[in-house]
């Protein structure tokens, strides 16, 4: 429960905690049941697809939204999703290892390649740190155009696909080989991870570690003379950053059985920032909004040909313009109205 | 009684320009002690090396003993020796009571995971930290405007929450910069007063910048006074205001009477 709220009053907070409790029961319905029977019954299963890659997109995009929260635009997340979608490639190809074991590996890798960088770079801040992360998407290409162990060019493709986790004997998951819906599989999947880190995010930003994100965000000087650790506290965040960000990539590399050097590029790094933006930086579930909305928002206007992008870039600015903090503050404004 | 607060030979030099020259002087327990000087005398200068924002170039500032310059700004804090900065440094989208709950970083038992998964020893934090949060906002009178955010404040009113966002870190000595500046007189007695209280009531040392000398001589046991980054007098207020190389100074520069 968070320490800021308690100081509102408990009336209006209580209020909301049952809206929140209901709104979360129908998001979960409409994720784990309602959306798999629309698939099944209008036969659209390539939604699937489309679903499932919004979920992890929203997951890495976890990442970067936190690093909003302590004041630093961070446009290098494809970095670490390539890092991630690579490690569980290599350990499932090469070792042999379980994918399921090899997830949270990925994660962990790429949360210890982050502290290593982030003790320098995490230094800089705004435009600065803004400039060095996009270069780091670039360099991570690179090395894995560069080094034997990623293949080059060539990337790492035929991976296996999940294999069965069991406990004694009992089938905890099933080898998603052997299924005739994979793609329902690695849907629920994901859905269960973005439910997890969401849920996670949320936790994290209404404890202490996000009131001191907060802190931070607002003021490091005086973060700093209230005896807070800054330089700790930013590389803590950008290695959950990381973190989430190695697990969406490791997931895409398994759904799509193979990495490539561009798997993820600037484009994407800079993609899961603006899905930050369009969602609201002030709202913790923003990022999963601001996901879906740029990624559908991107497919309709595939009809638009060449000039896709133009009519893209066009829209989102518009939309910054008049809705500065995010679509989610629509939502908010609505219901403080109707609290007064 | 001894020192609690020790200056020795404290000398800062950005490039060919000497900020505070061989600066030497004691601050004792529970006393208010003001350095005081002209617009770049380097009091601003003198006060971040002691909060370790910038590093010495030469002599050291100790603590009960131990040198704390050159160190890191929260390991100074965390020793007890905690400075306000001046109303422009706040956390502007918190509350009040955000802001000194969220201050109280120091007086934290339980582990950042601990407050994630809820622990036992987070959940009597919170509670600990919200009490005493709302005894501090009592205590300096900001009981009214708890629950408004630091941005809304009028200057009086943030010169308070930086004391009470100081005071939330438990402090043994509380570095004040430039309390007083762009008050006008009643406003400058009411802080006077919150000054003291603080010293009398929580028993919390005072080292304090200023600009203007009318407004630390009814508050300071001690005054220290800067020129050029020279040290130029040390004393009791009545000592300083006849002090001929103070008035010189003062009278050197164009923007402020002695104010006697
Ligand atoms: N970071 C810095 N780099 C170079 N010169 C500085 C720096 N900070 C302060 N100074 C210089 O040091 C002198 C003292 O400044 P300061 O400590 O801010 O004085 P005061 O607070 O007494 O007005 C001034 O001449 C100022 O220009
Ligand atoms: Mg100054």
């Amino acid at each position: 429960m968070s320490v800021a709220g308690e100081s509102r009053s408990t009336g209006m907070r209580h209020g909301i905690n049952r809206r929140t409790l209901v709104g979360v029961a129908v998001f979960l319905l409409a994720v784990f049941v309602v959306i798999p029977l629309l698939i099944a019954a209008s036969g659209r299963t390539d939604f699937y697809y489309t679903l499932t890659s919004v979920a992890l997109l929203s997951i890495a995009s976890a990442g970067v939204w936190l690093m909003f929260y302590i004041g630093r635009i961070n446009i290098g997340q494809g970095a670490f999703a390539l890092i991630g979608a690579y490690v569980s490639a290599i350990l499932v190809t090469k070792a042999g290892m379980s994918f399921w074991l090899s997830l949270p590996i990925a994660g962990v890798f790429a949360a210890g390649v982050a502290v290593l960088i982030g003790l320098p770079i995490l230094r800089l801040k705004g435009v600065y740190f803004a400039m060095i992360s996009l270069v780091l998407t670039q360099v991570v290409t690179l090395a894995a155009l560069a080094l034997p162990i990623t293949n080059g060019a060539k990337g790492i493709t035929s991976i296996p696909l999940p294999g069965e986790v069991s406990i004694l004997g009992l089938t905890l998951i099933p080898d998603f080989a052997t299924m005739e819906n994979s793609r329902l599989a690695f849907y629920y999947t994901a859905c269960v991870l973005m439910v997890l880190t969401f849920a996670a995010m949320y936790r994290l930003v209404n404890s202490r570690l996000g009131h001191i994100c907060r802190s931070m965000q607002q003021n490091e000087e005086l973060a700093s003379s209230i005896g807070i650790n800054i330089a700790y506290i930013r590389v803590i965040v950008f290695a959950i950053s990381s973190f989430l960000g190695g697990i969406g990539g490791a997931m895409f590399g398994a759904i799509a059985q193979s990495v490539y050097p561009s798997s993820f590029q600037v484009a994407d790094s800079i993609n899961f920032m603006l899905n930050c933006f369009l969602g609201g930086l002030g709202y913790v579930f923003g990022p999963m909004l601001g996901t879906l909305v740029l990624y559908f928002g991107w497919d309709l206007l595939f009809e638009s040909g060449k000039y896709q992008l133009l009519i893209y870039a066009s829209l989102l600015i518009f939309l910054m313009l008049v809705l500065p903090n995010g679509l989610l503050s629509i939502r908010l404004d609505r219901l403080r109205r109707t609290h007064r | 009684m001894s020192a609690l607060l020790e200056f020795r030979g404290v000398t800062k030099r950005f490039g060919g320009l000497t900020a505070n020259h061989n600066i030497t002087f004691d601050v004792a327990e529970n006393e208010i002690v003001s350095v005081i000087g002209p617009n770049g005398a380097g009091k601003s200068t003198l006060f971040k090396m002691i909060s370790s924002f910038l590093p010495t170039t030469s002599g050291e500032i100790r603590f009960q003993g131990e040198r704390i310059s050159n160190l890191k700004p929260h390991t100074v804090a965390r020793k007890g020796v905690v400075r306000t900065f001046q109303e422009t440094t706040i956390f502007k989208s918190m509350t009040v009571r955000e802001s000194v709950i969220v201050a109280q970083h120091l007086r934290a038992t339980a582990s950042l995971a601990g407050y994630f998964w809820g622990s036992k020893a987070a959940r009597a934090d919170v509670q600990a930290f919200g009490e005493y949060a709302d005894e501090l906002i009592d205590f300096l009178g900001l009981s009214n405007i708890r629950n408004e955010l630091a941005s809304n404040l009028p200057q009086g009113h943030l010169r308070a929450l930086g004391v009470a966002i100081g005071l939330a870190t438990d402090p043994k000595i509380l570095l004040l910069d430039e309390p007083f500046a762009g008050m006008n007189h009643d406003e400058t007695m009411s802080m006077v007063h919150l000054v003291r209280k603080v010293r009398d009531d929580r028993r919390v040392t005072i080292l304090l910048v200023e600009h203007d000398m009318s407004a630390v001589m009814s508050i300071s046991d001690r005054i220290v006074v800067l020129n050029f980054g020279e040290m130029i007098a040390e004393g009791t207020p009545a000592e300083i205001q006849a002090n001929e190389r103070v008035i010189e100074a003062y009278l050197g520069s164009e923007d402020d009477a002695i104010g006697v």
